[in-house]
């Protein structure tokens, strides 16, 4: 279970967190949807520890992710996260793109390690590009590939940050097809998106940013198709019509 | 042997002289690049991702960087001297010039850290990596592209440069060649084949260095 | 160290010396660099040109003047062509040396900085009604110039480093200079220590009014 309670964050002068609370319980998808600058992507590097916060608690698993005491390094491998813009690994092929965490953090064997990637790298359907490096795959392709290379890990959590919003329009569903899948599994994730159509199909609850708060958090469908708040609804007018 | 070049002061006997000085240049060459670049690798690395590292080697990468090399020789030279502990020649040489390397192989050290986007460290962290780990796997290998093509210029300068610690009474082959031209009176047939020396050594590694950053490039 | 003590009163005593000295090292970079740059405008268009007689002269010049030490290029000018009588002042061998070497470098940075203007902006200056004249005058040129300023900046930096080497043909320059005042007392210590404060500041200054005409030229 990851707890967000309080949570504050400032760039500087600018607060981009004004107080968050909410938890994801074990087995749920949360969609976040809201404004450009919302502060959607600074909470996800929060809960992964890549971001220092400045109020509050991040609590996953009952630890503490701020505390000093606590091992990031491990923590983090708990917590997968696939971010907007591609971030294979250049040099490196698909297959050792994968391989790489589970044999320098984990200390798995060569082998083993190879053949974990190679399971990944089917389970997201890019069996046949093992050896390509990232140079050559589509965006599509590369964002699969970063899942593959988070789930290696065998995180708890799956922390996903917009990321179709760099995909051509063609390639979305393929990435789409693949959070379905781990929704499916029973993966417990984080889905920051814009895809609204996409949230209310797939996600539990959806939260809605505006402005560094939760302005409304609920069941996918209250929130998408029976916003309480004006604000919500002003959002969502605009980004579907 | 007595053999000479028509109307030369030139023989043979001369010839391992002009050895002592390539092979003079050559490991001078050799170990101010082999200290220069483990020194350069660490400060630059510590250039680039520890702040105070900056502010603290920010007068060494300047003041090697502004003052000529030849006083820069003269000065080690002069200041072991009156230390009390002459050295010799070949290891002021060494000194300066891997100081120097140094000084630019951190430059390039620094680029190709900094030319490594921030999200891809951030994607290696997130996987549990540590530092070390994500320098290690990540960073460095990316790092590697961009410094290499660089630090074989760095290397051809530096041959260039070992020229200079003849003001210090180090004979590497420019100083072999003058003590010659001083002899023959041949100054254009010993400096063509001074010239054609060095010429030998940088010309080919300059061309494979830039065709290894179009290569690098397309990559 | 330990029983030696520093005396630099003898130091000021020659400090007009060695700022004349300064301003020859000044001299000399400076005329080096304007001879370079006239020099190294036609031989990067040369080098552009794929083939002929002017790609191969250019391309020999570019390769010796980077490929062989700038102290092997002061004695080719000096002694070398000593050898066939023509004798040449330090001065001018010194200066003539580093244009050669200059040339040769500058050649390359501009050539860079025309090859990074892509072909499409003449066009496009062409196709506004531009003749080819102002269309390189206020198109192209201004591009290749911010390109190659601070390379050239760095140029000239380099070429005040090492028109140093004017001491061992007996330039009087700033080292030669230096190295000149000092041979009475022997203090090279103390000499060469405020010498190299002059080259720091020399330096500096090039690169903090550079900076600053960066700046102003370019906001950045
Ligand atoms: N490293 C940073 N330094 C300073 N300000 C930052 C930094 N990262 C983000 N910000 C600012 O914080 C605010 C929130 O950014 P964030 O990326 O979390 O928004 P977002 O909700 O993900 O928006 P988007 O939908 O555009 O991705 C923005 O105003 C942004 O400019
Ligand atoms: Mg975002």
């Amino acid at each position: 279970m990851i707890e967000i309670e309080n949570v504050r964050k400032s760039f500087g002068t600018l607060e981009v967190l004004k107080g968050i609370n909410l938890s994801i319980e074990k087995g749920e998808v949360l969609c976040l949807i809201g404004g450009s600058g919302s502060g959607k992507s600074t909470l996800l590097q929060c809960i992964n520890g890549l971001q220092s916060i400045q109020g509050g608690n991040i609590i996953v698993d009952g630890t503490n992710v701020h505390a000093r005491d606590t091992n990031l390094n491990t923590l983090r491998q708990k917590l997968g996260i696939v971010f907007q813009q591609y971030n294979a690994f250049p040099h490196l092929t698909a297959l050792e793109n994968v391989a790489l965490a589970p044999r320098v953090v984990k200390k798995q064997s060569r082998r083993d390690a190879l053949d974990l990637a190679r399971e990944h790298l089917d389970y997201v359907g890019l069996g046949s590009k093992a050896d390509m490096k990232p140079s050559g795959l589509s965006g599509g392709q590369q964002q699969r590939l970063a899942i593959a290379r988070a789930l290696a890990m065998k995180p708890a959590y799956m922390l996903f940050d917009e990321v179709t919003s760099a995909l051509d329009p063609e390639l979305v569903g393929e990435v789409l097809d693949t959070l379905r899948k781990l929704k499916e599994s029973g993966m417990t994730m984080i889905v920051v998106t814009h895809d609204v159509a996409f949230a209310r199909e797939s996600g539990d609850r959806v939260a809605f940013f505006d402005q560094g708060v939760i302005c409304e958090l609920g069941p996918a469908r209250q929130v998408i198709n029976d916003p309480k708040e004006e604000r919500t609804r002003q959002f969502l007018q605009r980004v579907l019509h | 042997m007595q053999f000479q070049l028509p109307y030369s002061g030139l023989q043979w006997s001369d010839l391992p002289y002009v050895l002592l000085g390539v092979w003079n240049t050559l490991i001078l060459t050799l170990a101010a690049a082999t200290f220069g670049t483990l020194i350069g690798v660490v400060i630059g690395w510590l250039r680039q991702d520890v702040p105070v590292a900056r502010v603290v080697l920010a007068p060494y990468v300047d003041v090697t960087r502004s003052v000529p090399l030849i006083i820069q020789f003269i000065l080690v030279n002069s200041s072991f001297a009156l230390a009390g502990i002459p050295l010799e020649p070949l290891w002021v040489g060494v000194i300066v010039l891997s100081l120097y390397m140094g000084v630019l192989t951190s430059e390039l050290v620094r680029a190709g850290l900094g030319a490594v986007r921030f999200q891809l460290k951030w994607a290696s962290r997130s996987l549990g990596m540590s530092y070390w780990q994500e320098l290690r796997y990540v960073s460095a290998p990316l790092a590697l592209r961009t410094f290499f093509p660089g630090w074989i210029g760095t290397v051809i300068a530096l041959t260039k440069d070992t020229a200079l610690v003849s003001v210090v009474g180090y004979v590497e082959l420019l100083r072999a060649s003058q003590v010659l031209i001083n002899r023959t009176n041949e100054a254009l047939l010993v400096l063509a084949g001074t010239g054609l020396f060095y010429f030998a050594i940088c010309y080919p590694i300059s061309l494979y260095s830039r065709r290894l950053e179009r290569t690098f490039q397309h990559d | 160290m330990f029983n030696y003590t520093f005396y630099w009163s003898i130091v000021w005593e020659k400090f007009p010396e060695l700022l004349q000295g300064a301003r020859i090292t000044l001299e000399v970079t400076i005329l080096s660099m304007i001879f370079g740059t006239a020099l190294a405008l036609p031989l990067s268009l040369w080098r552009r040109a794929r083939e002929g007689v002017g790609h191969a002269f250019a391309t020999g010049w570019v390769e010796l003047a980077r490929n062989t030490p700038a102290l092997f290029q002061v004695y080719m000018v000096y002694f070398g062509l000593g050898s066939l009588h023509i004798h040449l002042p330090s001065y001018f061998a010194m200066v003539a040396a580093l244009t050669f070497n200059n040339a040769g470098y500058l050649a390359e940075t501009f050539r860079g900085g025309l090859n990074s203007v892509p072909p499409q902006q003449l066009s496009a200056a062409r196709s506004l009604g531009m003749s080819a004249f102002s269309a390189y005058a206020y198109v192209v040129f201004p591009q290749v110039f911010q390109v190659v300023f601070f390379p050239y900046v760095n140029q000239l930096n380099w070429a005040l480093l090492n028109s140093s080497l004017g001491m061992i043909i007996g330039l009087r320059e700033l080292t030669g200079a230096t190295q000149a005042a000092q041979s009475e007392s022997f203090r090279t210590f103390e000499f060469f220590i405020v010498a190299a404060c002059i080259y720091y500041v020399m330096a500096k200054a090039i690169e903090t009014l550079a900076q600053l005409a960066s700046w102003r030229l370019f906001g950045r």
